[in-house]
């Protein structure tokens, strides 16, 4: 049997840059950043004092949601809420109106997060629980901290019957689960799936990266200038926040409503290194990356030349040189042969269990338009880096795009990789 | 029957930010179903009973908090712990 096409037909975003997919189209064109100085992190001694957080999510949360459903939701779960509703709605769906007790069993989400409701642990639990008040906790507490939390929530708000679940993949979490999601619809399992991940904007998840000193705390002073992807002077990647979710949809259904296509989904693959050939926890195994990314492209049946641009993963570490070697490498393409490269977090940051979400709406809402947007903070591109100098834009170019490659790569060797072709 | 009238406004207070239907509160009475008229969910009871413990000062056992089904239920409850 044929494998069904799936399609892209809704996009939602809540970006450090920018809220809805035509403000996001719009911050990436004009290479709009997200990153700001924030004194709660100075206040904690943080050495990186910047980070990205959506901006105005009290009002924007009331738009979109009750007080009864906001009583048992921390900002990994609204922000999830948020571009959900907002992929739904692009997709040209309704909102069920309260009441509406039907169940689209056809349609499911699977919405991951890297870390979850940490903020209600660290603010709420553990406080409570240390001080012998149990009693005190109210109900609320397990669908805040159980890490399907995200996703159960849009799953009440949309009446989802489908696969419901939060995968966890580290930093390849948004983007395995669109791989996970298009497999799904794939193989007949769903019609439609919410797919990408969402992170909230705690300081009790940052902590941890910033005191392995894998943050960068050089610009302070300067936060635009700080996420350098690609730099001779990148020091750590900035943490970020957010929540990016794909509408993802067989063609058939998607035809059969009339619905506008952004792209279709070519291929995709998902692998891990097995902590071998140096891999670590923390450090990716390149042949894993090189299998992941050969693997997505192969599944996607085009060639190496046919990708206009990549995406990459791309956090502003010493990681960056080898995964533009991998991708060179698994393409098997000279440095002046390759796509054009570009790391969407030199605008937002790394917005860890949500990157891969809203760096595949990046991706898409470049394939749709047709451009590339530029990369901030690497006009001192890294030597390891300078024969690939002609491919690496500092400012957007309009250019059509018939293939975008999308991919995460994670702590724990985890990799995904995800190939959108424009639908004709 | 004036306390009562003013026990049961706070318990409405109480009640407003778990309300799923809001528009049942403008009729409510001692009668009303605090699960099936207002459509409260029924693991914020717990809630509930914690506002209701902070706000009249009482502590409510677990088995009396698991008879409070109306509104009513919850004013003779705190009316009784407040006597």
């Amino acid at each position: 049997m044929t494998p069904r096409r799936v399609v892209v037909t809704g996009l939602g975003v809540l970006a450090p840059n920018a809220h809805g997919a035509a403000a996001f189209a719009g911050a990436l064109r004009e290479g709009k950043s997200g990153i700001a100085f924030h004194p709660h992190l100075a206040d904690a001694k943080f050495g990186c004092q910047v980070g990205g957080i959506p901006q105005d999510v009290e009002a924007l949360q009331q738009r979109y949601l009750s007080g009864e459903e906001l009583l048992a939701m921390n900002t990994n779960m609204v922000y999830a809420a948020i571009a959900a509703l907002d992929a739904w709605s692009d997709a040209g769906l309704p909102r069920p109106a309260p009441g509406d007790d039907r169940v689209d069993w056809d349609t499911g989400a699977i919405i991951g997060t890297g870390i979850g409701g940490i903020d209600t642990v660290a603010e709420k639990l553990v406080p409570k629980v240390d001080a012998g008040k149990v009693s005190r906790l109210g109900s609320t507490m397990p669908e805040q901290i159980m890490s399907s939390g995200n996703t159960a929530r849009v799953a009440g708000l949309l009446g989802l019957g489908n696969q419901v679940s939060t995968n966890s993949a580290a930093c390849s979490t948004g983007t395995e689960a669109v791989v996970d999601a298009f497999l799904r619809i794939r193989e007949g399992r769903a019609e439609r799936m919410l797919a990408g991940g969402s992170e909230g904007s705690s300081k009790y998840i940052w902590a941890g990266f910033d005191a392995m000193k894998v943050l960068n705390r050089t610009r302070n002073q300067a936060p635009a200038e700080a996420s350098r992807p690609m730099s001779a002077s990148a020091a750590g990647f900035v943490p970020g926040s957010g929540a990016g979710v794909v509408m993802l949809e067989s063609l058939d259904s998607a035809r059969a409503r009339g619905a506008r296509i952004y792209a279709e989904v070519l291929g995709g693959l998902v692998n891990c290194g097995g902590h071998r050939m140096g891999g670590s926890m923390t450090a990716p195994n390149p042949r894993a990356v090189q299998r992941c990314i050969r693997g997505a492209v192969e599944m996607a049946r085009v060639q190496p030349v046919d990708i206009g641009a990549i995406n990459g993963h791309l956090t502003a570490t010493f990681a960056d040189p080898h995964e533009v070697r991998s991708w060179a490498s698994a393409l098997g393409l000279s440095p002046d042969a390759m796509p054009l490269l570009h790391s969407t977090k030199s605008l937002i940051g790394h917005c860890l269990g949500a990157a891969g979400g809203v760096e595949c709406v990046a991706a898409v809402l470049e394939l749709h338009h047709g451009f590339v947007h530029g990369s901030l903070n690497c006009d001192d591109l890294h030597p390891e880096l300078q024969a690939f100098a002609s491919r690496i834009p500092h400012r957007t170019v309009e250019v059509p795009l018939n293939v975008i490659a999308k991919a995460s790569f994670g702590f724990g060797d985890v990799n995904a990789c995800v190939v959108f072709g424009r639908h004709e | 029957m004036a306390q009562q009238q003013e026990v049961m406004q706070k318990v409405v207070d109480i009640l407003r930010p778990f309300v799923k239907s809001p528009d049942a509160l403008s009729a409510v009475s001692m009668e009303t179903s605090i699960l099936k008229d207002l459509k409260v969910n029924s693991a914020r009871l717990v809630d509930i009973v914690l506002e209701i413990e902070d706000q009249f000062g009482i502590a409510v056992s677990d088995e009396a908090a698991d008879k409070v089904k109306t509104v009513g239920d919850a004013v003779s409850l705190i009316m009784k712990n407040a006597a």
